[in-house]
């Protein structure tokens, strides 16, 4: 007995002891519901959205965005043009380093645009316009362009998927077909791989060495300050529960609350919702331009007669509140958005469209329309587009599936009736579909462009020229060339817009408007 | 027995194969694509089939299969198509909360139901025999993230005794682990205390009809006793049968329960893989459920001995 009572005296000397050596200070820890699970962790190698908001943690870019869309530089001291245009002399400022404490060199930031110009169009289309690329010195490169263009400062400020991040030079030397596994970056978080469990939670520490910039934060751009010690993305795949958890406290911070939710959170005062105008997304309808009867242009166009907004917008989102119909097809109050020729479309003149398919000579060939079932912000789009069309005089072949076997199907060139496709819809973060370049279903090169294969000379040159131009004032002109041309010949069809807003404690303080969430910025007051 | 337990060993290995051959042919045969999925939304078919080739789906399926099961044999489970880790090193992280989830449910399902299922053969015919008969169907009735959602509303939100989602690993501590298991471990247990309960039930009352009970009772047994070392020991086969069917059943059957609560286990790889379309790792779960259901059932037969001393392998 006398043992055991020293036995139980020594174990509680011990517990003693062990809390009287904990240190004073509480490491602050911020829990996150993000919009999926992180699965893939190379963000030039995938343009999945999860995986650009990790690589915003992790690294860092040459230039940003700020709140107002006007390029900054981030890791960049400044950058310098030539009077022709063709040359950018750019220099990195003083003190990056990478999370293994290597310093940022110019020959990592060429590896790294020479990657990402190998994967995203944007890219692939600056790089087109690059001649060399060449370092100085320690902290300045050269890029020499062929001819000028716009496209380099937009390129490398791009602030959606994919963001042109910098690694260092062994991992950006990484075939950029193949995924790295090295995730050394240089932004304000590391990555704690030991502690990365997809399908349950995802790690970020503070990067104590990040040199931020000495302006306050704003977008992508100005300071990112660190002021959380760890992030942790957890992975609840069911949103009532998310919505318990952060009701209860035991998450801070949840992306995508559902819309019908929403109520629930606003009735609780420890809740704060954010509607950030950034957080915009756009709903698309996507033919193919392979197959009957989307074959021909003048049967696409009727599409633009026989649809209308609203009740796309209704349908999937539901609440006047968060839903915006817009028919500019570069994103309503952006800088290159306009309506400009959009009047008569997009308002059910039925008699209209009716009279595009007789004229056309609709011969009832059946529309095979791709219908996602599993992914709430799309299922109920592809009814309202069978309803839309019949009424139009379409016969609609609605086929319903999961988002990912319809992923896999849109990229099948066969005929309709043999496994392939002729049209479904889905939505795009506004930040991707801002400029002719960056919206990628404008891409008219017939084989290579994305699936639906629009084939148009006319629309590639008005990309091209856009891409050539540096004047904001005619950049706008080309671009409202492309919307006119884009409703000639159908690559897309705006079916409107939304806003997703974001959840999070009140005590939660910080957050930036910007196209992605970032978590610089943010702390957790008392 | 060591031969019995041999040849149901043996036994298992066609039966692995049977399962390897058509979990292969059901994932190739639908009409999904790993690799559109990976390459994202602004990948081009030509990136697309580059992926397709890297992942190796573009080689014939019977070479497919020849190579998967080729590294089966020697233990290699692959890599997964998303997580860039092996199959083997996932499912060992996802094998500690699946199988506490299914102890914490198996133990709570086998302390009420056997009770319930005694007490209303004893009452057989009285308010208590329907009350837990009717408990029973509702058990049966109710789908698993009803009796969730239920739960949680009463236990996490409303009293806020329980967290609402979540795990924690045992090795952080015993008390945050029983505690985050308690309300899924209540979810999932309703449907087997149902099952258990009506079995022990039926099983029960058939013995209590036998001649050596009537013999017990006339010795002057008490009824305790006539019960749980007469009656229940020998109706205990069927009873025993169906709480392994039971295990074998929640090995496969924690999806909805791990999604709902959130508990990074088997279940819930084995949906997020499925919606990935990420075959290495769905193939080996699969081979995995189906190993542990040919044990359980190898185990199973073998407690009927111990149970039964006319039962000889």
């Amino acid at each position: 007995m006398i043992q055991l009572r020293k036995a139980i005296l020594a174990a509680a000397c011990a517990v003693g002891l062990s809390l009287a050596a904990t240190p004073s200070f509480s490491q602050t820890t911020l829990k996150a519901v993000m919009h999926s699970d992180l699965k893939i962790l190379d963000p030039i190698w995938t343009t999945a959205y999860i995986v650009r908001n990790h690589g915003y943690m992790i690294y860092d870019t040459l230039l940003a965005q700020d709140e107002t869309g006007a390029i900054k530089p981030q890791m960049l001291e400044k950058y310098e043009v030539s009077a022709d245009g063709k040359t950018y002399a750019l220099t990195l400022r003083d003190g990056l380093l990478w999370h293994d404490g290597k310093p940022v060199t110019p020959e990592d930031c060429i590896a790294s645009i020479k990657r990402w110009g190998a994967r995203d169009s944007m890219g692939q289309k600056m790089m087109s316009f690059v001649d060399t690329m060449t370092p100085n010195d320690a902290r300045t490169f050269t890029i020499q362009l062929k001819e000028p263009t716009g496209l380099v400062l937009l390129g490398l400020s791009k602030p959606s998927s994919n963001v042109p991040f910098m690694m260092p030079k062994r991992v950006a030397e990484t075939d950029p077909t193949k995924q790295i596994e090295d995730f050394t970056g240089s932004g304000p978080f590391v990555f704690a791989k030991d502690e990365w469990k997809p399908g349950d939670k995802t790690v970020y520490l503070k990067f104590d060495k990040y040199k931020p910039r000495s302006e306050p934060a704003s977008g992508m751009a100005g300071g990112k300050v660190a002021k959380i010690d760890r992030i942790e993305w957890l992975a609840v795949s069911d949103q009532q529960q998310a919505v318990n958890a952060l009701q209860k406290g035991e998450i801070d911070f949840l992306e995508q609350p559902s819309i019908d939710l929403l109520g629930t959170l606003k009735k609780d005062a420890s809740i704060t919702i954010v509607e950030s105008p950034q957080a915009k997304l756009q709903y698309v309808f996507r033919p193919n331009h392979l197959h009957k009867p989307f074959d021909n242009p003048k049967i696409r166009q009727a599409l633009w007669y026989a649809f209308n907004q609203e009740d796309f917008l209704m349908a999937a989102v539901g609440d006047p509140a968060y839903i915006k119909e817009c028919k500019a097809l570069f994103i309503c109050g952006s800088t290159f958005g306009s309506v400009k020729g959009t009047d008569d479309v997009l308002t059910s003149n039925m008699k209209k469209a009716q009279e595009l398919l007789k004229e056309a000579g609709y011969d009832g060939t059946p529309v095979v329309l791709m219908h996602s079932t599993d992914l709430k912000a799309l299922t109920n789009l592809a009814p309202v587009a069978k309803s839309l069309m019949e009424k139009a005089g379409f016969k609609v072949d609605m086929q319903s599936m999961d988002w990912q076997t319809l992923v896999a199907r849109r990229t099948k060139k066969d005929a309709p009736s043999a496994g392939g496709w002729n049209a479904f819809l889905t939505s795009w973060v506004t930040a991707d579909v801002m400029n002719p370049v960056s919206t990628a279903y404008l891409n008219s090169s017939c084989e290579k462009a994305l699936f639906g294969w629009p084939c148009d000379e006319t629309m590639e040159k008005l990309r091209d020229q856009f891409a050539r131009e540096s004047d904001p004032a005619k950049q706008k002109v080309i671009a409202e060339a492309v919307q006119a041309r884009n409703m000639e010949i159908t690559a897309e069809i705006p079916v409107g817009e939304y806003l997703q807003p974001l959840a999070m404690r009140k005590n939660v303080k910080g957050l930036l408007i910007a196209p992605a969430p970032v978590f610089w910025n943010i702390e957790i007051t008392k | 027995m060591i031969g019995y337990i041999l040849r149901r060993l043996l036994q298992t290995i066609p039966v692995m194969l049977v399962v390897a051959i058509f979990i292969f042919l059901m994932l190739r045969l639908t009409p999904s694509d790993p690799a559109a999925i990976i390459a994202g939304d602004n990948a081009n078919a030509d990136q697309v089939a580059q992926i397709r080739r890297q992942l190796g789906l573009d080689l014939p399926m019977l070479q497919q299969f020849v190579i998967w099961i080729g590294k089966v044999l020697t233990g290699d489970l692959g890599e997964s198509f998303f997580f860039k880790k092996t199959v083997a090193a996932l499912v060992g992280e996802r094998i500690e909360p699946t199988l506490s989830l299914a102890f914490f449910t198996i133990m709570i399902a086998v302390l009420v139901a056997v009770p319930l299922g005694v007490l209303a053969a004893h009452r057989q015919g009285t308010w208590i025999d329907r009350l837990v008969m009717g408990f029973s169907v509702l058990g049966f009735s109710l789908p698993v993230f009803v009796i969730g959602y239920l739960l949680i509303y009463v236990f996490a939100i409303w009293l806020n005794w329980l967290p609402v989602q979540g795990y924690q690993h045992i090795s952080q501590g015993v008390g945050g682990w029983a505690q985050r298991l308690i309300l899924p471990s209540l979810t999932l247990s309703v449907i087997y205390i149902a099952l258990i309960a009506r079995m022990t039930r039926a099983s029960l009352l058939e013995v209590l009809s036998e001649d050596y009970i009537r013999t017990a009772r006339a010795k002057g047994q008490i009824e305790r006793k006539v019960l749980f070392r007469h009656a229940l020991r020998n109706a205990a086969v069927p009873i025993v049968t169906v709480i392994g069917l039971g295990i074998a059943l929640l090995i496969g059957g924690v999806v909805v329960t791990e999604s709902l609560f959130t508990i990074p286990g088997l279940g819930r790889l084995t949906v997020d893989a499925v919606l990935a379309r990420d075959y290495p790792t769905i193939q080996a779960v699969i081979l995995l459920f189906s190993f542990v259901y040919v044990m359980i059932n190898l185990a199973v037969d073998l407690i009927y001995t111990l149970l039964d001393p006319r039962i000889r392998y």
